[in-house]
């Protein structure tokens, strides 16, 4: 009995201590949402609505995962949507109604996701943008429907992401992703001899890697080799690399994220192996990594949506604005965050919606008028969706030469 | 056959790196009898440290090994007397979770100070790679650099504890605390004395990672740590040239069963054969018997 | 008199123990309800509900191998996601045939417990031949084959029946009509979700039910044994296998319903580190060692209360984990360190020493 007092009592003090933390948590978020948000490493949660904040404001939501292995795809999100209220809000907002904006983490863990997504509706949330990654968004997905929650996903890309019709998103599918670049393969006579290096524990990875073999086998591409890795082993690429290179394959398809796409050009240096390589939207970003030596990707291809090289003045300013507020260049991620905040915007100013609205009468509007809306993005022009959730954009073919994404 | 060769040279460069890790691992353990689960984040930390000299300020290698060293060194020692000599003890789960603790907070400072977008690590080894058979096997120059450096500090470690007084003191500690303090050893320095020693072996493990698989993130030590644990444990854990051999053994298991059984179901083949080995021999290949005391 | 009915009512120490913690969750589950239909909780802490009582029996069962039989799993969430994607896998393939949710859902707690318990065997029979660190270590190498193996089934299902594949969804050669229930690292999509917060307690008090009352049968005394004192138990005639197994199997059965819980709380399955990985078997062990090993009512409180605090800190921001990651270090000093429980004894003595005075 002594002995269960004091563990009573010691976890009574950490109950005190995190509620006296708590309390300390609450009022730094408040302060975040009244201070002017000038700070850039994005501790202030709630970018600010220039003054307007408190009554009659749009409240949107952001999830994703700013901590944890895949954190890098969470705060280009959470950067890119942010630059995008501040520039709505700058010029006057939604028909004159500023925007705030409130991005919680979710460790790309499907339960986290969704316990953010309860954080933000107890905040007054109107409008989803997210989630970031595809196996949270699914999860978040049945829990927006029976809220009848707007939810508009700028990455995720899983086919389920998009399952009800509250749901859409700014990126293209993974089926769509792994069938265009096998066309695309084919079509051009890139290779008839191909191997694959995909993440078999990426819902992503895993997802295009299905579609383009299947489509392979229509375009007269042989699969010389098909190898996996997983996210607890990503490190060493020796014997998928020995692999490909044994199988003679003439290029290799890496349908993965640009983190280990990095680390294979790396290491298929260093074993002197020089193949094409083709990649998806997922390899954008590998030239921002930093200390990369460039000269690795040159003449690697890829498919995306939005290029930082890109020479049009909308890319251009972002890219500018960007790098002057977060000190780094945005990846298709940033981008398709971007595209998503101005989304929401078109479809509210096409749906005459108010910040007095609640959730469920919102959704409803935009419902409709996602699919009568068309805007010129970053990630592509004249964008449009159809019922479905899904965009209607052309991918990019891109190959990188002396360093620079130029188009194909 | 060329491409068994090749498999397997990469398997020991891999075997290596666990080696070197395994070896803080076991030497914690045999003293301080606790698996110390922040080691693979100590790891992380020289892999940044030697980053920002080399990549940021523009030093050469061997100073951004030499500070990484100097820091890790002391980050164990701080790390061992801010969160583990309190409960030296306690129950060896509370010292545990401790750790597990510890972990988390490297992996978050990191995350606060460095981001979470991945750095590509230039190498510290300037050795170019050996080319064998016309070409056809090409070994690289952190495969060997890596070996060499594992055998070394191996060697180094075991002249070490056996010849110096220090070395002699931490053999007492681990067999027995109580009668090590009555012959008047300095337990908690020799304690610490390990941790330090741990600690710059994982600062060098750090830059040897790094340098084979060249990218760094908040994350990049969590998973090799875990497995040199699992090396160490496969070796016999607290037995120096056990930890080596587990090393090796599971850089080469890894690979070769990545080549030949499946790519995606490595990790649980090293698992697999890591059971089985302890069913046949419970202490591990070179662990000591234990006694059993009525 | 009077000495009868003291003696009428006096209830020994443990039974009044176990019922100070049912009545914790009880009390706790009447609280949450009264403030649910006064429309005076969050969304957040709604939400919440299920995964609290996840928890709480992932702890409990977990304290049942460590505390009671006194053996370290680092494992456990593996017994977790067997019984997750077996529950799962099961819901999706009767939803047609059994259309009733309550006794599929029924049906499917029983199917993630049993497969969870097989699972358990299996792992149990090699595993338990090993001691210590070394038995640690083992329970970690399974639950991450377990967690391997399963980002590499495909399964589906079409008039034909169950198609079976290691290799992809395509490998399946499935009819037209068929679906892929779980397709490889994808995971599954689509689980009814069945899980709500009184099903939730109601497991916890089986939970509980089931895990107290086996401490204090003779079974459970065997178990105790066992983990005092081997060579003594064996020399009195204890079987030291049946005990250990049966006390493994049933500490990864409950887990499986934890698993069953979990699976029917989110609308997509995936086998990652985070949820099924050694990672969420040592936060389930540091609910266990925060809470006291052996003590079941701590560790549920302990798994609560580490459930919450990341959720309360989100305000933190950027600084949540690093402020978790440090109020773990602190709580566990003050919680284990020698040096502090000796000072608190002293301080706390007089009111100690007062008490059993009167």
């Amino acid at each position: 009995m002594k002995k269960s007092m004091k563990k009573l009592l010691s976890l009574g003090l950490a109950i005190a201590m995190a509620a006296s933390l708590t309390a300390c948590g609450s009022g730094k978020a408040s302060e975040g949402t009244t201070a002017a948000g000038t700070d850039t490493k994005g501790e202030a949660q709630t970018t600010d609505a220039g003054g307007a904040s408190g009554e009659g404001t749009f409240k949107i939501g952001g999830i994703g995962p700013i901590s944890g292995s895949t954190a890098i795809y969470g705060q280009a999100v959470k950067n890119g949507a942010e630059l995008a209220v501040e520039e709505i809000n700058a010029n006057g907002g939604i028909n004159g109604t500023k925007i705030e904006f409130n991005f919680q983490d979710d460790e790309n863990d499907t339960e986290k996701s969704v316990n953010a997504y309860n954080t933000l509706k107890d905040w007054g949330m109107q409008m989803l943008v997210g989630t970031v990654t595809s196996a949270p968004c699914i999860a978040v997905g049945a829990e927006s429907t029976n809220d009848n929650m707007f939810q508009l996903t700028p990455s995720g890309s899983a086919v389920d992401c998009t399952k009800f019709e509250n749901q859409f998103r700014v990126c293209f599918s993974d089926p769509n992703q792994g069938a265009a670049s096998a066309q695309y393969i084919g079509e051009n006579k890139l290779a008839t001899k191909v191997a694959v290096i995909y993440d078999s524990s990426d819902v992503y990875s895993s997802g295009i890697h299905d579609k383009f073999i299947s489509e392979a086998a229509n375009q007269g591409i042989e699969i010389t080799a098909d190898e996996a890795f997983t996210a607890d082993n990503n490190t060493n690429f020796s014997v998928q690399l020995q692999k490909a290179q044994d199988s003679g394959a003439e290029l290799v398809f890496l349908p993965i994220y640009y983190s280990q796409a990095a680390l294979i050009l790396a290491q298929a240096k260093q074993m002197g192996y020089e193949p094409a390589f083709f990649g998806c939207d997922g390899l954008d970003g590998i030239l921002t990594v930093e200390n990369f030596d460039t000269a690795l990707a040159e003449n690697l291809m890829l498919l995306t949506p939005f290029a930082a090289d890109a020479q049009d003045e909308l890319t251009q300013k972002f890219v500018a604005s960007f790098k002057e507020k977060y000190g780094e260049t945005p990846n298709q991620f940033a981008a398709d965050a971007y595209d998503a905040v101005y989304a929401v915007k078109a479809a509210a100013e096409k749906a005459g919606i108010t910040a007095d609205m609640d959730a469920s009468a919102i959704c409803d509007k935009l419902k409709t008028a996602m699919t009568e809306i068309s805007i010129n993005g970053l990630t592509g022009e004249n964008m449009k969706w159809n019922a479905d959730g899904e965009p209607d954009k052309a991918p990019k073919a891109i190959k990188i030469v002396n360093g620079a994404y130029t188009a194909m | 056959m060329m491409s068994f060769i090749s498999y397997f040279i990469n398997g020991l460069s891999l075997g290596s790196v666990y080696a070197i890790i395994a070896l803080g691992y076991t030497m914690v353990y045999g003293i301080a009898k606790m698996l110390n689960f922040a080691h693979g984040d100590v790891i992380m930390i020289g892999g940044y440290v030697v980053f920002t000299v080399v990549s940021t300020m523009g030093l050469g290698p061997v100073a951004g090994i030499l500070l990484a060293v100097i820091l890790c060194t002391v980050l164990g020692v701080v790390i061992e007397g801010v969160a583990y000599r309190p409960l030296r003890m306690a129950s060896p789960l509370a010292v545990l979770i401790t750790a597990i603790g510890v972990s988390y907070l490297l992996q978050n400072i990191a995350l606060l100070v460095f981001g979470s977008n991945p750095k590509s690590f230039t190498s510290v080894v300037t050795i170019p790679a050996l080319k064998l058979a016309e070409g056809k096997l090409t070994i690289s120059g952190e495969t060997i650099v890596t070996i060499i450096s594992c055998v070394v500090i191996m060697i180094g470690l075991t002249t070490f504890i056996k010849k110096t007084r220090a070395g002699q003191a931490m053999l007492a500690v681990s067999e027995d605390k109580g009668a090590a303090q009555l012959m008047g050893i300095n337990v908690d320095g020799t304690i610490a004395l390990t941790f330090a020693i741990g600690s710059a072996l994982a600062a060098i493990a750090g830059a040897l990672l790094c340098s084979a698989y060249p990218t760094l993130t908040p994350y990049t030590g969590s998973m090799p740590g875990i497995k040199a644990f699992v090396a160490a444990v496969f070796g016999g854990i607290g037995s120096i040239p056990g930890a080596l051999i587990g090393g090796l053994l599971l850089g080469v298991i890894e690979n070769l069963s990545k080549a030949y059984i499946s790519s995606q179901l490595s990790d649980a083949i090293v698992f697999a054969v890591l059971i089985v080995v302890l069913l046949v021999k419970p202490t591990g290949i070179l662990g000591k018997k234990i006694n059993e005391k009525v | 008199m009077e000495k009868s009915t003291a003696k009428k009512f006096h209830i020994d120490k443990t039974l009044r123990s176990n019922l100070i913690t049912y009545s914790i969750v009880l009390a706790a589950f009447i609280i949450v309800q009264i403030l649910i239909s006064a429309g005076q909780i969050s969304s957040l802490m709604k939400g919440l509900l299920v995964p609290l009582c996840i928890y709480s029996i992932m702890a409990i069962s977990l304290n049942l191998t460590v505390g009671i039989l006194g053996e370290l799993s680092l494992g456990h969430a593996g017994f977790m996601c067997v019984g997750a994607f077996a529950s799962s896998i099961f819901s999706i393939s009767m939803m047609e045939s059994i259309p009733n949710t309550g006794i599929r859902f029924f049906l499917a707690i029983l199917v993630g417990a049993a497969s969870a318990a097989a699972a358990g065997v299996v792992v149990g029979i090699p595993v338990l031949r090993l001691r210590g660190d070394y038995l640690a270590i083992v329970t970690l190498a399974f639950g991450e084959i377990i967690k391997n193996v399963v980002n590499v089934i495909y399964l589906g299902k079409d008039s034909a029946g169950f198609h079976f594949s290691m290799k992809n969804s395509m490998a399946l050669n499935m009819a037209k009509d068929g679906t892929v229930i779980l397709n490889g690292a994808q995971g599954i999509t689509g689980t009814p979700k069945n899980s709500t917060f009184v099903i939730g307690v109601i497991l916890t008090l089986i939970t509980l039910l089931i895990v107290l009352n086996l401490i204090n049968s003779r079974s459970g005394r065997a178990i105790m044994s066992v983990r005092d004192n081997r060579i003594a138990a064996e020399s009195i005639g204890i079987n030291i296998t049946k005990y250990k197994l049966m006390a493994f199997t049933i500490s990864a059965s409950l887990a499986g319903v934890a698993g069953v819980l979990y699976s029917h709380n989110l609308s997509s399955l995936t086998a990652t580190q985070k949820n099924f990985g050694y990672n969420q078997s040592i936060m389930i062990l540091v609910f266990v060692v925060l809470g006291g090993i052996g003590n079941m009512r701590g560790s549920m409180i302990a798994a609560v209360l580490l459930t919450l605090l990341p959720e309360l800190l989100r305000g933190l921001n950027a600084y949540r984990m690093l402020i978790y990651a440090i109020i773990l270090i602190v709580m566990m000093i003050f919680n284990w360190s020698p040096k502090l429980i000796d000072f608190r004894k002293r301080y706390f003595h007089k009111n100690m020493a007062k008490k059993e005075r009167v």
